[in-house]
C-alpha cells in the first residue's frame, strides 16, 4: 500500500457502514436489525446509482429495473431449481449486468432528458412483461417455498444470515465505487460528465465507457434485488419495480452530494431516517410525504451540490478525507 | 371474425381516450419545449384537477363541464406559483435539478392531497347517457370530453399562432436567448408557459374523472401515458399532442382484440423506448 493516501476516502465510507452493520450485533434487537438493513440496502442502492449519475451524470430514472429483473431471475433459480442464495445472487447480479450492457449499447446514446425518460419507460416496459410472464407467477409474482430456508437452519437463522450477507454487499458496492473513483476509468467517466464530446476529442472512447459504468452500476441493484426477496419471502411485479423508489434513490445521491463516495452514504442514511422519524411521528404522520418535499426543494434549490459536496466546497482542507 | 367484432367495440372507445389523453400530453410536451423540464408534478395536478370536479360537482352541485373554467383558472395559477417557487432557480441548472424540484412539488401535493382525502378511490357518478354506433355503445361522457379536448387544442393552437403572447411563447420555445434580444420578457413568458402546462394538466384530470374513477395517486399513470404521448407526437410540440394520443388510443383500443389486456403497457412503453431511440423529435417532428 505504497499510495495509502490514494485511499484516504474510502475510510471514512467504510467506517460509517462498518458500524451500521455491528450496531444490530452490539443491541442484539431485531428490530434495529430490520432498520438497519434498510439503511444498508439504501446505500447500497445509492452507491450503485452514483457511479452512473454521479460519476459519468446521466440521470436514470428507472435504476430500479435492475433490482427488479435481477431479483426476479435470482429468485427463480433460488426457488425453483433449488439454487443456493450464493449462486441465486450471482445469477440475478450477472443477468442484471447482461440487460444494463444490452441496453447500455442501445440507449447510452440518448443524452440529457431523453435518457432519462427512456429509463423509466424501460422500468415501466419490465414491470409489465413480468406482469405477464407465466413462469415467473404473473401479477401474482412468486412465494418462496419455506422449505428452502432449512438449508440455512431455519428461517430465524436465513434472516440474520440476510442482514450480514446485506452488509458485505454495501462493503463490496463502496469499494467499487471507490476504485471506479479512483482510477483511469473513473477519471473517463469525470471527462464524460464534464463535457462528452470534450472527453472523446481527448481519447476516451465514450460509448464503451458509459456502457461499462452502467453495467457496474447495475450489477450490485441485482445482487440486492435477489438477497431482497429472498429474505422478504416473496416478489411481486410491483413490488419489485417501484419507480417511486426509483426516485427515491436519486433523491439520495443528491441529498449526500452526487459524484462522491460519501454522498450516496450520508444521502441514504439521512434520507430513511427522516422517513423513519416522520412516518412514526404522531405530528408528521399525515404530511410526511410533504415534509420531505419542502426539505428536497430546499436542497435542489440551495445546496444542489449535495451535503458533501457542500463540505468540499467550505473547507478545502478536508478534500482528501471526503471522497 | 370475432376479433374484428371485437376490434369494431373497443375502437371508437379508444379513439375518444385518446383526444383526452392528448390534452394531458399537451400540457407535458408544452412545458419541455419551452423550458426543456420534464414536469414531474404532472401526474399530482391531474389528480387535483380530478378532485376539482369532485368537490365542484358533488360538494355544490355545478355542472362538471362548467366546472372546467374555474378549475382551469385555478390550474394556471397555481402552475405559474410552482414555477416561481420550484423551477425558476434551477432553470438553467442540469436536468437533474429540475426533475428533481419538480418532483419535490409531486411530493408535496400528494402529501398535502392524502392527508385531505386519503388515497381510497372516489368517483363522480355522472351520467349524459349513451348511443348506439353500429355493435358498439358510446358513452355521451366520453364523447363531450373528446369534443372539449378538441375545443382545447383549437384553442391552444389559436392562442399559440394567432395572439403575441402564443407568439413570445413561440419564440422562448424557438431561442431563449435571441428572444429575450428581441426584448420578451422571458421569465414572465416562461411562467405563463408552466401556467398553461399545468392548466391543460387540470383540465384533462377533469374530463377523465367523469368516466374514470381516481385517487390522489391516480395522476401517475396518466403522467406515465403523457411521456409516451408527448415523445409519440414529438416532444415539445403541442399540437402533435394530440395525434399522439390519438394513437395511443388507438392502440389501447386495438390490442385488447388480439391479446390480452396486460400486454398494452408493455407494447405501448416498447413503443415508446424505439421511438426515443429511433426518432426522439417524434413521429411528426422534422429530421434533425
Amino acid at each position: 500500500m505504497k499510495n495509502w493516501r490514494n485511499h484516504l476516502g474510502l475510510l471514512l465510507p467504510m467506517l460509517v457502514v462498518i458500524g451500521f452493520s455491528l450496531w444490530p450485533v452490539i443491541t442484539g434487537n431485531i428490530s434495529t436489525r430490520e432498520s438497519a438493513f434498510t439503511i444498508l440496502k439504501a446505500i447500497a442502492l445509492a452507491s450503485s446509482l452514483n457511479i452512473l449519475l454521479g460519476y459519468t451524470g446521466y440521470v436514470s430514472f428507472g435504476h430500479i429495473v435492475f433490482y427488479g429483473f435481477g431479483g426476479y431471475i435470482g429468485l427463480y433459480f433460488v426457488n425453483q431449481q433449488d439454487w443456493s442464495i450464493w449462486a441465486g445472487m450471482l445469477v440475478g447480479g450477472i443477468s442484471a449486468g447482461i440487460l444494463a450492457f444490452l441496453l447500455g449499447k442501445a440507449i447510452l446514446r440518448l443524452r440529457g432528458a431523453y435518457f432519462a425518460l427512456a429509463t423509466i419507460g424501460i422500468n415501466e416496459a419490465m414491470k409489465a412483461l413480468f406482469n405477464n410472464l407465466d413462469l415467473f407467477g404473473g401479477p401474482i409474482g412468486m412465494v418462496l417455498n419455506f422449505s428452502v430456508y432449512k438449508a440455512y437452519g431455519g428461517a430465524a437463522k436465513a434472516l440474520g444470515m440476510a442482514f450480514y450477507i446485506m452488509a458485505g454487499l454495501t462493503i463490496i458496492a463502496l469499494i467499487i465505487s471507490h476504485l471506479v473513483r479512483t482510477s483511469k476509468f473513473g477519471l473517463g467517466l469525470l471527462a464524460i460528465r464534464e463535457d462528452e464530446d470534450a472527453a472523446e476529442v481527448m481519447g476516451v472512447v465514450a460509448p464503451d465507457t458509459k456502457t461499462w459504468a452502467y453495467v457496474l452500476s447495475a450489477i450490485i441493484p441485482g445482487m440486492v434485488g435477489v438477497l431482497f426477496f429472498f429474505k422478504n419471502g416473496n416478489v411481486e411485479p410491483h413490488v419489485a419495480f417501484p419507480l417511486h423508489s426509483s426516485i427515491e434513490l436519486l433523491v439520495m445521491v443528491m441529498l449526500g452530494g452526487q459524484g462522491t463516495v460519501l454522498g450516496p452514504i450520508l444521502g441514504a442514511f439521512a434520507y430513511q431516517g427522516m422517513r423513519g422519524y416522520f412516518v412514526t411521528s404522531e405530528f408528521f404522520k399525515d404530511i410526511q410525504l410533504s415534509v420531505s418535499g419542502v426539505l428536497l426543494l430546499l436542497i435542489v434549490l440551495f445546496i444542489p451540490a449535495g451535503a458533501v459536496g457542500w463540505l468540499r466546497q467550505k473547507f478545502p482542507t478536508l478534500r482528501r478525507v471526503l471522497q | 371474425m370475432q376479433q374484428i367484432s371485437l376490434l369494431l367495440t373497443s375502437l371508437p372507445d379508444g379513439i375518444l381516450l385518446g383526444f383526452v389523453y392528448g390534452v394531458a400530453a399537451m400540457g407535458l410536451t408544452l412545458i419541455w419545449g419551452v423550458m426543456d423540464v420534464i414536469n414531474l408534478s404532472h401526474g399530482p395536478i391531474i389528480a387535483l384537477g380530478m378532485f376539482g370536479t369532485f368537490f365542484l360537482f358533488i360538494r355544490s352541485g355545478i355542472n362538471p363541464y362548467l366546472g372546467l373554467i374555474p378549475i382551469a383558472i385555478v390550474g394556471l395559477l397555481l402552475g405559474v406559483v410552482i414555477y416561481f417557487v420550484a423551477v425558476h432557480r434551477v432553470i438553467n441548472a442540469p436536468h437533474l435539478s429540475s426533475l428533481l424540484a419538480t418532483f419535490s412539488v409531486n411530493m408535496i401535493i400528494i402529501g398535502i392531497g392524502t392527508a385531505v382525502v386519503t388515497t381510497s378511490p372516489y368517483n363522480v357518478d355522472f351520467n349524459m347517457g349513451s348511443f348506439q354506433l353500429g355493435s358498439t355503445t358510446v358513452l355521451g361522457t366520453r364523447l363531450i370530453a373528446a369534443l372539449i379536448a378538441i375545443l382545447v387544442t383549437g384553442g391552444l393552437y389559436l392562442f399559440l399562432f394567432r395572439t403575441r403572447p402564443g407568439k413570445y411563447i413561440r419564440a422562448v420555445t424557438n431561442n431563449r436567448s435571441a428572444a429575450e434580444l428581441m426584448g420578451i420578457p422571458s421569465t414572465r413568458i416562461l411562467a405563463l408557459s408552466f401556467g398553461l402546462g399545468t392548466m391543460l394538466a387540470a383540465v384533462s384530470g377533469a374530463l377523465i374523472s367523469t368516466f374514470f374513477p381516481f385517487s390522489i395517486l391516480a395522476g401517475g399513470s396518466y403522467e406515465l401515458k403523457s411521456f409516451v404521448i408527448g415523445v409519440l407526437g414529438g416532444l415539445g410540440n403541442p399540437i402533435g399532442a394530440l395525434f399522439g394520443g390519438l394513437i395511443l388510443g388507438v392502440l389501447e383500443g386495438a390490442i385488447p382484440a388480439f391479446l390480452e389486456t396486460s400486454w398494452v403497457p408493455v407494447i405501448e412503453f416498447g413503443l415508446f423506448v424505439v421511438i426515443l431511440l429511433v426518432r426522439p423529435n417524434g413521429l411528426f417532428g422534422a429530421k434533425q
